[in-house]
């Protein structure tokens, strides 16, 4: 993402000036967005022409509009954000309070400007522009009939595909349709993943058992026997790893393996990841130290007693407003005790399981004794 | 023209696969009159062979068949009368009848039962031959009478020739005298009287189960001898020539090229006084959801040990695969067990080796939860085999040992007792596509029985279908109870719907399906504490499903069971607790107070066991 243009007040209110460049920053842009803020884009609208004989025609015209943000939908697969809002500026083609639903494109600027503009938002700016954190990563994680294709960018883990196939089993006397069905999976995957090949910095391959040495097998037979030279150039890209499942989770475990975290250092979703781990063998080995759920993060955090605070940003998508600010109160306060805060990304599979876990979570610097209210329940049950 | 083309014995229902409205008219279908009342009132020219015949008597009704199942002993058994001269004959009885077919609804059936398998020469059960109207007729058919049916459902009243044999010795039919068995025709099974055993074979990886069990096998016979020598050469030429006899069980290309087990192998084999469905599990760490697989169908387990130093060792620690199957077959409900201490022969037939690991393992075992009374100790060497089929001749061996051989120990194993009254629960191991129409689906029947031509319910995909053929251990029959590890062959679903974990059942009463439930899980040893939101894998029978523990209700004293602390935020090791668990598709499950071997499930996280624990109530 591009910052092309910057301007806040002391009052923290004013506006901004982005452009994405990529997908991610859709997500990014979906975590700046607020209901009430005002956007302007580019945008298309069609237009009622009427004729001087009284015949109606209908025009797409390509406009600017200023809309105030009233809902905002984002496609985790397809990566588009579309924005729904009235008019607040005047325009040829679209009356005052009249609806229309922008959908942000790639490469076109748009401005966003805001009541009030807090830590947590501008950290998203800074990391958006923050040229450096770009490794993608794609990984299969596969086991015997199911396999998942994900791609795994600083910010999000999107799945692409997933093939699920009832393998026979053996029986006595015939194992052979056992192998064609390997097979046949084998040459699926290798087609959904050639799109791939050019745009990640690597591919991790992971299953249990012998699975995935089976299937770099034959994916680079089949490469020297169609002389698909893309593929053979591309050979050193593939990592083989050990993993207990083919289920989107053990993805987790993926990023965690030494050996991986060797090559991939520097991203994020490997971080996370680490992150997560430590708090949960903090909360084995010494559970005073280790607190999830708000209420009790809150009152340690009243106490001084945060060292490291992991987040999920899905919080701050809240729409209620008092809400939020509750939770960057949080943030800033932590922050400027000295403590670190983490802000996990929803979309990647540590995120998720942060969210279950009620989406805050604290590694404190001491131990605070167990503040057990039974008779609150402060997760909440969304069913 | 009927000369020239069997127009007779031409099976219309082949040639309309799977549609059931070709073929017959209208007037038959099912929505003017039930299926159970056309098959017996209406004639049809497809069921020439022996007409469905409604029991009349009542004592068939009062018992639901609590009969046990059995593998045919002798493939001669498999005789079927047909018997196109009793048509006549009872087609009279038939509209005699007509009171009773009320009640008859209730059992569910479309098909009248028969019993099909008649042994030579052994004491079958005594069915009523009162009911009959045609038994003389029926005496008349000879037992060895083998003609074989072009359809499979055909019913056979084949039990008939044993009529006039003795009423069968209760204390032979099971382990346990099972007075319950009775006359109810078709269900009173007793291929020879031998009850029907599943056996597991688990332990350490390369601990030596495949090729235990093969010697096993090829010194029963069940392996020719030029099978064998076909197996030594070819191993040798791929230079593993130690794995000679676990590749009776280990099929597969890759399995023999690797040396290792990677999914349950399944065989039968006999001894004495019982029929044994033999499951070889794969020991390495990665294989365990097909091994749970194959233990969730086993009434018994054989844990085979590595004897060798440090084999024993490495196998037994925490990381190692000896402990892991152990809780695991005793979660999944096994409670005899026997220990094969293997590879003896590399010790030295040494009693001090043996003693050492029968008390580390005693010990074990004892906190596992499995009865000392219900554990054996077993010297043998797989690849030389001694001590497998009869008592050792080793002097070294005979010396400080004189217990029982392998097999002997499997003959005497209990067989447990099976809910064959309970409505008809099937759970789907396997799916595939075999010749002919309709596919063939692989299970072990946990409860009730099954007939050709009955029509089944699959959950979750809640869609029926028909019964077109049952098969066990390679042999076709007309029924099977619980306890049979069979597999099916349906006709009237797509493949695509059924998958590994779907259940079949009983039109009637069907397993319920859910996303939510409610579990006690006892928690084993486990590095990482159980929050919120935890994502497990939940392995039911044969299911292995990702799910959450949704919610953390409380936890259970041990042994008590009561309610020590409401609301935890964590779980760790050794808890007994109450959670809600939810799994990402829905899977169909029942209760453990319903059925005790239906309502177990196991979590795993990150290829290790976290928690073993029985369902108590389905959202």
């Amino acid at each position: 993402m591009k910052l092309l243009h910057k301007d806040i007040e002391k009052d923290n209110a004013g506006q901004v000036t982005l452009m994405p460049e990529e997908a991610e920053d859709m997500w990014h842009t979906y975590n700046l967005l607020q209901v009430g803020d005002s956007l302007r884009a580019s945008t298309i609208r069609k237009v009622q022409t009427e004729s001087p004989t009284g015949s109606v025609g209908s025009s797409r015209v390509r406009t600017t509009l200023t809309l105030c943000v009233e809902t905002i939908d984002f496609d985790s697969q397809a990566c588009q954000l579309r924005v729904k809002g009235t008019n607040l500026e005047e325009n040829q083609y679209v009356k005052m309070g009249a609806y229309h639903t922008i959908e942000l494109e790639l490469n076109r600027k748009f401005t966003l400007a805001k009541k009030s503009w807090d830590s947590v938002v501008l950290d998203r700016i800074e990391q958006a522009c923050d040229a450096t954190q770009k490794a993608d990563v794609a990984a299969v994680v596969m086991q015997e009939g199911l396999a998942n294709l994900v791609l795994v960018t600083p910010a999000m883990t999107l799945l692409r595909a997933k093939v699920e196939v009832t393998i026979p089993r053996k029986r006595r006397g015939s194992c052979t349709q056992h192998e064609k069905v390997a097979v046949m999976v084998y040459c699926l995957l290798s087609f959904l993943l050639l799109p791939f090949l050019l745009v990640v910095k690597c591919i991790l391959v992971a299953s249990p058992g012998f699975v995935k040495d089976q299937f770099i097998t034959y994916l680079f037979k089949e490469a020297v026997r169609h002389d698909n030279k893309i593929l053979l150039e591309n050979r050193p890209k593939f990592m083989l790893v050990h993993s207990s499942s083919g289920h989107k989770y053990s993805l987790k475990e993926i990023l965690s393996d030494p050996t991986v975290t060797n090559r991939l250092s520097d991203t994020k979703a490997a971080g996370e990841v680490k992150a997560l781990e430590d708090f949960y063998k903090m909360l084995q080995h010494e559970p005073d130290r280790a607190f999830y759920g708000l209420a009790h993060v809150e009152k340690a955090a009243e106490a001084l007693a945060i060292d490291t605070l992991l987040i999920s940003d899905k919080l701050f998508r809240h729409q209620d407003v008092p809400t939020r600010s509750r939770y960057v109160r949080l943030v800033d306060n932590v922050r400027d005790n000295g403590g670190n805060v983490r802000i996990f990304s929803s979309l990647h599979v540590s995120g998720e399981q942060l969210t279950q876990l009620s989406g805050v979570a604290a590694i404190l610097r001491f131990p605070i004794a167990d503040l057990s209210e039974p008779e609150d329940d402060s997760s909440s049950d969304d069913d | 023209m009927s000369r020239h083309r069997n127009v007779r014995g031409y099976n219309y229902d082949e040639d309309f696969d799977d549609d059931d409205m070709y073929g017959q008219s209208v007037d038959d279908d099912y929505c003017c009159i039930s299926p159970a009342t056309a098959n017996q009132f209406i004639y049809s020219r497809q069921e020439r062979q022996a007409p469905k015949e409604e029991p009349l008597e009542e004592e068939e009704y009062e018992d639901e068949s609590k009969a046990y199942s059995f593998v045919p002993l002798f493939p001669l058994a498999k005789s079927r009368d047909v018997s196109h001269n009793k048509l006549d004959s009872e087609v009279v009885p038939k509209v005699a009848r007509m009171t009773v077919s009320g009640k008859k609804q209730t059992m569910g059936f479309d098909v009248p039962r028969y019993l099909t398998h008649i042994s030579q020469g052994e004491n079958g059960v005594v069915t009523a031959s009162l009911r009959r109207g045609g038994s003389p007729e029926n005496a008349t058919a000879t037992p060895a009478s083998e003609t074989t049916s072009k359809r499979p459902e055909t019913p056979s009243k084949g039990s008939n020739g044993d009529e006039p044999s003795t009423v069968p010795t209760p204390g032979r039919s099971s382990g346990k005298a099972r007075q319950t068995i009775n006359i109810k025709a078709e269900l009173e099974k007793r291929q020879g009287g031998k009850p029907l055993l599943n056996l597991v074979v688990i332990g350490h990886v390369d601990a030596g189960k495949s090729t235990l069990m093969g010697h096993l096998l090829y010194l029963l016979g069940n392996v020719n001898k030029r099978t064998m020598h076909k197996y030594e050469q070819e191993s040798k030429k791929a230079g593993k020539a130690s794995f000679a006899y676990a590749w009776v069980l280990d099929e597969t290309g890759e399995e023999r090229d690797r040396g290792v087990t990677m999914d349950v192998g399944m065989t039968k084999f006999e001894t004495n006084s019982k029929v044994v469905t033999l499951m070889d599990a794969p020991g390495h760490k990665d294989f365990i959801p097909n091994m749970i697989t194959g233990a969730a169908q086993a009434d018994v387990a054989v844990l085979v040990v590595d004897a060798s130093r440090g084999e024993f060792e490495a196998g037994f620690e925490a990381g190692g695969q000896t402990r892991e199957h152990a809780l695991l077959v005793r979660s999944l409900g096994v409670t005899q067990l026997a220990v094969a201490v293997n590879k003896m022969d590399q010790v030295n037939w040494q009693q001090e080796r043996f003693q050492d690991i029968t008390s580390k393992l005693g010990h074990f075992l004892k906190q596992a939860g499995f009865k000392e009374s219900d554990v054996f100790y077993i010297p043998t060497s797989g690849l030389s085999g001694e001590n497998l089929t009869t008592r050792s001749s080793v002097a070294q061996l005979t010396s400080w040992y004189s217990g029982r051989s392998l097999l002997e120990q499997i003959d005497a194993f209990k067989a447990p007792q099976r809910s064959v009254d309970k409505p008809f629960r099937l759970c789907v191991s396997d799916v595939f596509k075999d010749q002919g129409s309709g596919f063939c689906v692989t299970g072990k029947i946990e409860a009730g029985y099954i007939q050709t031509g009955d029509r089944i319910l699959a959950m979750p995909p809640n869609e029926t279908c028909n019964v077109k053929g049952i098969t066990l251990h390679d042999e076709a029959l007309d029924w099977a109870a619980a306890g049979d590890h069979v597999s099916l062959t349906v006709t009237g679903m797509d493949i695509i719907k059924i998958n590994v974990g779907c259940v079949f059942c009983d039109t009637k009463e069907p397993i319920r399906v859910c996303t939510r439930f409610r579990a006690r899980i006892l928690l084993f040893n486990i590095e990482v504490p159980i929050t919120q939101g935890f994502p497990v894998l939940l392995h039911y029978q044969t299911v292995s499903e990702p799910a959450t523990i949704r919610k953390l209700i409380s936890v259970l004293h041990k042994s008590s069971g009561e309610v020590l602390k409401k609301k935890p935020k964590c779980l760790s090791k050794g808890m007994n607790a109450i959670v809600e668990i939810q799994t990402q598709r829905p899977v169909s499950l029942e209760l453990y107070k319903d059925y005790k071997e239906l309502g177990r499930f196991m979590l795993r996280y990150v290829g290790s066991t976290i928690a073993a624990g029985v369902v108590t109530e389905v959202k």
